[in-house]
């Protein structure tokens, strides 16, 4: 049998291949690959569902809210990613990104008056010094992150109740500041709001072309055109209704619209997460390093480098999770639910995909999961539930999420 | 080939083949493209190496033969930098070093395929291939010249079952992964390449193929060390042998020097009772 991947099929033959397409994906699903296709269909069915419930979900302003809610668990599922590919575990990130937040808000408000970029800085220079002493604890005394990252957990939210005391503001340190405060609330004018939307998706189309043609030309097996035309279209159409609905006034007293500064700040760290792990060496490795580490150091790579570098990313994401958490509350408080957004950030990399024992996950997957997150919080708030339903339905969600993945993968191994 | 039980001492050439010279009593390091002199490991209370001395040439293929557990994989590790020997000295073309890590052993052109293959299931097949050695432009990776690479060196080794360069390692069968190991050995310049059972999971056809290209590096220049438990592939592809037995090596020397029989004898009892062959052994 000759190898169907093999230079010398004709053209022909790569167009009969693109015919099999479908065949392929539904293969492909079944190994897990095309995991992204149930957890969205789930989103799509919760947002249907909360619509029902009340028309009040779907309207501009609470779609923004949404978002924004969204962000935070997109950045704290993003930065527990980072360890989780290496098949760790990151317990501290809540508080963490607590004390992220309480580094910047104390260092702007009106004891210190710093200036923003200095405090936002610190703030993230905090954070990742926390990540690579979570990483030193785990690399180099060979401790479980599970026990280093659990007394993070408790550890650090002690130095956040110390800190906020020390304002002495009675539990909370209030934003004052005009950059830290519009982080959230601050918008692109819609003008800008089209232009970045519009960019992104020049970018996308443009990078998807060029890989395609790549592929094309170098005589490799190529996905059918329409795959790339499909996406691109998929593309543009949810960037219009996004810009669409950003752009609408979503003030019952004044006019606010365009997309607030959280999304962008979001989709830089999601692009930035995305480009280390799939162009860059050191995404190859943290990948390899989850899968089998005792191959990837035979391979002779670094493998403390590297697993010091996601517990630093980590804790870096983390920080601007903090600084957008801080800015939606409007201030930092010795009472935050860190432990809670810890479990959210897990249960947001799960439910989009990825995977706890290491070597499997996106970022992309933060953000699904972290959507998908969102739209419980959210959705459960109009309908005036209790947190204890939130509670049962997010574990309902999260369950369910790894069901269908364990199921999808099954039948995976050859062996 | 049908070996007779050498008569002579190893290091008297027995045929004309200048492959066939062998080592012996007194050959210097540099003579050989590795050598090793005292070699021990211990794991702890477990000595698992004693005193190995073993010569590699250039060029021709060295079967380690041995029965389970007597420290062959121990060595190849120890060669391959996976750890580094309790004591002992590493000659490589006459020059010592030390090969500590993984990375100095690929620098100096070895390349290991290892029994408990060294593969990452959840990255796909251009991926393991090029792991740790990743093409890059710009300083990002350059996938498409990697996989192109990779197409062609399954084609150059005949491996033609496998679908798709781009399915996950765990998608793949025993020998379909020990072809991929094998391959990712090869790609790599390699001056030397290491190979730790490679055929003991292999059907008939694959086992042949795998020996063909043994033979096809050899004739390229590029030694082999390969570890097998089957007589018949050492017989079929070897142009010397070492024995190990319970973590010395006990007699090498060209392969002429042995016949299937001297060789179980040796493996099983650590010396031959062939007076004949009694000449090769330390
Ligand atoms: N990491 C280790 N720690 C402790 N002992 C070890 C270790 N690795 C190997 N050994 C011991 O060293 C000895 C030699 O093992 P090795 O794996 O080298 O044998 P082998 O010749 O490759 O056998 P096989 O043919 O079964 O592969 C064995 O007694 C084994 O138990
Ligand atoms: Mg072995």
């Amino acid at each position: 049998m000759s190898a169907p991947y093999l230079d010398e099929l004709s053209h022909d033959e790569h167009a009969l291949a693109g015919k099999n397409e479908f065949r392929q994906m539904l293969a492909g699903f079944r190994q897990g690959d095309s995991g992204l296709i149930p957890v969205l269909l789930g989103l799509a069915a919760l947002v249907l569902y909360f619509y029902i419930r009340n028309h009040v979900f779907l309207t501009a302003g609470n779609i923004t809210n949404l978002f924004i809610q969204a962000t935070i668990f997109v950045l704290l599922g993003m930065a527990e990613i980072w360890v989780l590919l290496l098949g760790e575990i990151d317990l501290s990130i809540g508080f963490v990104a607590a004390i992220g937040a309480a580094v910047a808000t104390i260092l702007v408000d009106q004891n210190f008056h710093w200036p923003w970029f200095v405090a936002f800085l610190l703030a993230l220079i905090a954070t990742t010094g926390i990540g690579l002493l979570s990483g030193l604890l785990v690399v180099f005394l060979k401790l479980p992150s599970f026990i280093v990252t659990l007394a993070g957990y408790l550890g650090w939210q002690g130095v956040l109740i110390y800190m906020v005391d020390k304002e002495n503001s009675g539990g909370t340190v209030p934003v004052q500041e005009k950059v830290l405060y519009n982080l959230v609330y601050g918008n692109l004018s819609p003008l800008g709001t089209w232009l970045f939307i519009g960019l992104l998706i020049l970018l996308g189309s443009v990078f998807m072309l060029r890989s395609y043609r790549n592929r094309r030309s170098s005589g490799l097996v190529y996905r059918s055109i329409y795959f790339t035309i499909a996406k691109i279209v998929a593309m543009v159409v949810a960037g219009v209704w996004l810009a669409i609905v950003l752009n609408t006034d979503r003030s019952t007293f004044s006019v606010i619209h365009g997309m607030p500064f959280a999304i962008p700040i979001d989709v830089a760290i999601v692009l930035g997460g995305t480009f280390i792990l799939t162009k860059t060496k050191a995404g190859r490795y943290l990948y390899a390093i989850g899968g089998n580490r005792e191959a990837a150091r035979r391979a002779g790579i670094n493998v403390n480098f590297y697993r010091l570098m996601a517990f630093c990313l980590a804790g870096f994401t983390a920080g601007v999770a903090g600084l957008l958490y801080s800015s939606w509350l409007g201030g930092i408080s010795d009472a935050i639910p860190g432990g809670t957004y810890v479990l959210y950030a897990v249960a947001a990399a799960v439910i989009g995909g990825t995977s706890l024992v290491g070597g499997r996950g996106k970022m992309v997957h933060a953000v699904i999961g972290g959507l998908v997150i969102a739209v419980i919080y959210n959705g459960m708030a109009l309908l005036s539930v209790s947190v204890a339903v939130e509670y049962i339905v997010i574990a309902i969600v999260l369950i369910a999420a790894v069901t269908v993945d364990s199921v999808a993968r099954r039948g995976n191994t050859a062996r | 080939m049908t070996p007779t039980p050498g008569l002579q001492g190893d290091n008297v050439a027995l045929t004309s083949d200048p492959r066939h010279s062998g080592s012996g009593v007194g050959a210097s390091p540099s003579d050989f493209l590795l050598s090793l002199r005292g070699i021990s490991k211990s794991f702890g209370a477990v000595q698992a190496m004693t005193n190995v001395d073993l010569d590699i040439p250039e060029g021709q293929v060295t079967a380690l033969i041995g029965d389970n557990g007597a420290g062959k994989s121990t060595l190849i590790k120890a060669i391959s930098g996976i750890w580094a020997p309790s004591s002992g000295t590493m000659y490589w073309r006459g020059n010592e070093v030390h090969i500590h890590t993984p990375r100095a052993a690929s620098e100096l052109g070895i390349a290991t395929v290892y029994q408990d293959l060294a593969l990452c299931d959840n990255l796909d097949i251009v991926q393991n291939m090029f792991l740790g050695m990743e093409d890059t432009k710009f300083g990002l990776l350059d996938e498409i010249t990697m996989e192109l690479a990779t197409v062609q060196t399954l084609k150059d080794l005949a491996v033609s079952t496998v679908k798709s360069v781009r399915q996950r390692v765990e998608s793949l069968s025993g020998g379909q992964r020990q072809a991929v190991a094998v391959a990712r050995a090869v790609m790599r310049e390699s001056k030397l390449v290491i190979l730790d059972e490679p055929t003991a999971a292999l059907g008939v056809s694959q086992t042949a193929q795998v020996l063909a290209l043994i033979k096809r590096l050899a004739s390229r220049g590029i030694s082999v060390l390969v570890i097998s438990h089957n007589l018949s592939d050492v017989f079929a592809v070897a142009d010397r042998i070492a024995v190990m037995y319970l973590g010395s090596i006990v007699s090498s020397g060209p392969i002429a020097n042995y016949d299937t029989t001297s060789a179980v004898e040796i493996i099983t009892t650590g010396a031959s009772h062939h007076a004949a062959s009694s000449a090769s052994i330390k």
